[in-house]
């Protein structure tokens, strides 16, 4: 703070003082302040800007009758028809069975295909092309085959999660650096050495950018089956609540969802902090690098 | 296949005995060897002609020549990496078809494996051939220690700087106790200091262990300052142009860069590799320069 007259302007710095309190969490940590700040401000604009522009209730609601519809729906009972928490149950379930299923099975078929180069050469093409096709559009034949139960949602999620994780195993197999190969061909090792201490160790961080897709693609895939054919699910709960035009009602399943979502994106993020902890992209796995 | 048959049958006339030392029996002799790439555009290119070279137990043999010279192709031959087109290439008196477990290798990087520490990628090679794993870990420290490293047994190789992880590499070269060690450009990415406290650390670590090492380089001083004997090569096809005898006194230390002898012998290896540079490209199948 000198008061000095300078000729010319100096670029100078008092010695740093520790900031404490609200500075120093917007210095270490901005996202803790400055996300939940904007949530605040649009839930406000939000509301406020139903209420001014006199929006009715089943166009857009204000978040307030959003929340009290949340609290009606998980005060319900559990096991209640008309309560949350047994179609999240049901919406859960099917999401984490074809998660699973879907993107283990992706998984093991792009290994298995990507250490044989032959396979490879042969399938890649069609199964990039498959890739691409809307997987989703094949859901009302699925529930005709499977029926309104459990089964037709799984076979879907299982279908959705399946691709990424296969295509991303085999871009993750053929990417690993030539160099580590070389090293491993040096000291002798065979091929089963090659696989668990180099090729599947180097591919980790493709596999789990395909997980953390296959998530997205599992809520997606659970709730459109939903849509096509069930009773019960969050989807079920949508598609009553729309043709009741209970739209907050509707809102606040939407929140349920992507609390799954988070959720499915927290607990796969987790893991690949421990296990991508080398990667420098550990954080964000499928950040596209420094 | 014709073509390379041909070749094989006109043998020329090379004077065997220059590279011969007596005393020793030869930990690597090579004979005549030829190697011929076919690239993806089917062409056929010749990486290395016609190369005789023996070396022998505990020797530290030095190779530069410009890049695109096939050095590096030759190393991969002598480490079992790539196979030869024709010739001859013995390993204390056995033929290399693969990657033989007396012989370390150390690449241009270091190719540490990020996910292992310092320690664990050391350990590698001897995990992968089944060592018993208390010796290994044992032998691993005391390299660690060698290359001045023992503090950072538990770090990763992304906390290491260059130089530090070359250093690893070379203690994972070392760990299976190889009596041949092949290292292909091992400073090349280092900085001039580094470069020169790594060539000292070398030549410590060979005198200390008594391998046989040859390396690559491009830098000359390098090749004279570790280098028993310096092989100088042509450009492609890479050939022998000379073998240049070092007769500077060990242990070499940092005032034997300023020694007359060095600069006499760095200058003329300079001037053979720009000889070499200009009179070569338009007479291909000339003899020896």
């Amino acid at each position: 703070m000198t008061v000095e007259a300078h000729s010319a302007p100096v670029f100078r710095e008092d010695t740093p003082r520790p900031v404490t309190g609200l500075r120093l969490l917007l210095r270490t940590r901005p996202e803790l302040v400055l996300a939940p700040t904007l949530l605040v401000v649009l839930l406000l604009v939000w509301q406020y800007g139903v209420i001014w522009l006199d929006v009715p209730a089943y166009i857009l609601p204000p978040p307030s009758d959003v929340a009290v519809a949340l609290w009606r729906g998980l005060d319900a009972g559990i096991f209640s028809r008309g309560g949350y928490w047994l179609h999240t149950g049901v919406t859960l379930s099917e999401v984490l069975l074809g998660f699973v299923i879907g993107s283990t099975a992706g998984l093991v078929l792009g290994t298995i295909i990507s250490q044989v180069r032959i396979i490879e050469a042969t399938f890649s093409v069609y199964l990039i092309a498959i890739q691409s096709l809307p997987k989703i559009a094949l859901a009302p034949i699925i529930v005709l085959w499977f029926g309104f139960g459990l089964t037709s949602k799984v076979v879907i999620i299982c279908l959705l999660t399946f691709f990424p994780l296969l295509v991303n195993s085999m871009a993750g197999f053929r990417a690993v650096e030539p160099e580590r190969i070389e090293l491993m061909r040096a000291i002798g090792a065979n091929g089963w050495q090659m696989f668990w201490k180099v090729r599947l160790p180097s591919a980790m961080p493709y596999i789990f950018a395909g997980l953390d897709m296959a998530a997205v693609f599992a809520v997606v895939g659970a709730v459109v089956g939903e849509f096509v054919g069930a009773q019960r699910g969050l989807g079920v709960l949508i598609l009553s609540m729309n043709a009741s035009m209970d739209t907050a009602g509707t809102f606040s399943v939407f929140i349920i969802l992507s609390l799954i979502g988070v959720l499915l994106h927290g607990v796969l993020k987790i893991i690949s902090r421990r296990v991508l902890f080398w990667s420098g992209t550990g954080q964000n796995t499928h950040s596209t690098g420094t | 296949m014709a073509l390379e048959t041909a070749r094989l049958a006109e043998p020329l006339s090379i004077p065997e005995d220059r590279t011969q030392k007596a005393t020793t029996k030869p930990a690597i002799q090579i004979s005549h060897l030829d190697k011929i790439f076919l690239t993806v555009r089917n062409e056929r290119v010749h990486a290395l002609s016609d190369i005789s070279l023996s070396v022998a137990e505990r020797e530290f043999v030095t190779i530069v020549g410009p890049s695109g010279c096939g050095k590096s192709t030759l190393l991969k031959i002598m480490a079992g990496l790539l196979p030869l087109t024709s010739g001859d290439l013995r390993v204390v008196g056995a033929p290399v078809s693969r990657p033989r477990r007396d012989i370390g290798v150390v690449f241009q990087s270091p190719v540490l494996l990020p996910w292992r520490t310092v320690l664990e990628n050391v350990l590698l090679p001897a995990e992968v051939q089944g060592l018993p794993q208390a010796t290994s870990l044992a032998r691993a420290r005391d390299l660690l220690k060698m290359v001045g490293l023992a503090d950072f047994e538990n770090k990763y190789p992304g906390e290491l700087s260059g130089g530090m992880q070359q250093r690893a590499a070379i203690s994972r070269g070392l760990v299976c106790d190889p009596a041949i060690l092949l290292m292909d450009e091992p400073f090349g990415a280092l900085d001039a200091m580094t470069r020169e406290q790594m060539n000292l650390d070398l030549q410590r670590i060979w005198r200390e262990s008594g391998k046989t090492i040859i390396l690559i380089t491009h830098s000359i001083p390098e090749a004279v300052f570790l280098g028993d004997r310096v092989v100088v090569m042509t450009p492609r096809p890479g050939r022998i142009a000379r073998i240049v005898d070092v007769p500077l006194p060990r242990p070499r230390t940092l005032e034997t860069l300023g020694d007359a002898t060095f600069g006499r012998l760095s200058s003329d290896i300079r001037r053979l590799l720009y000889s070499l540079g200009d009179a070569e490209p338009a007479s291909e199948g000339g003899g020896l320069g």
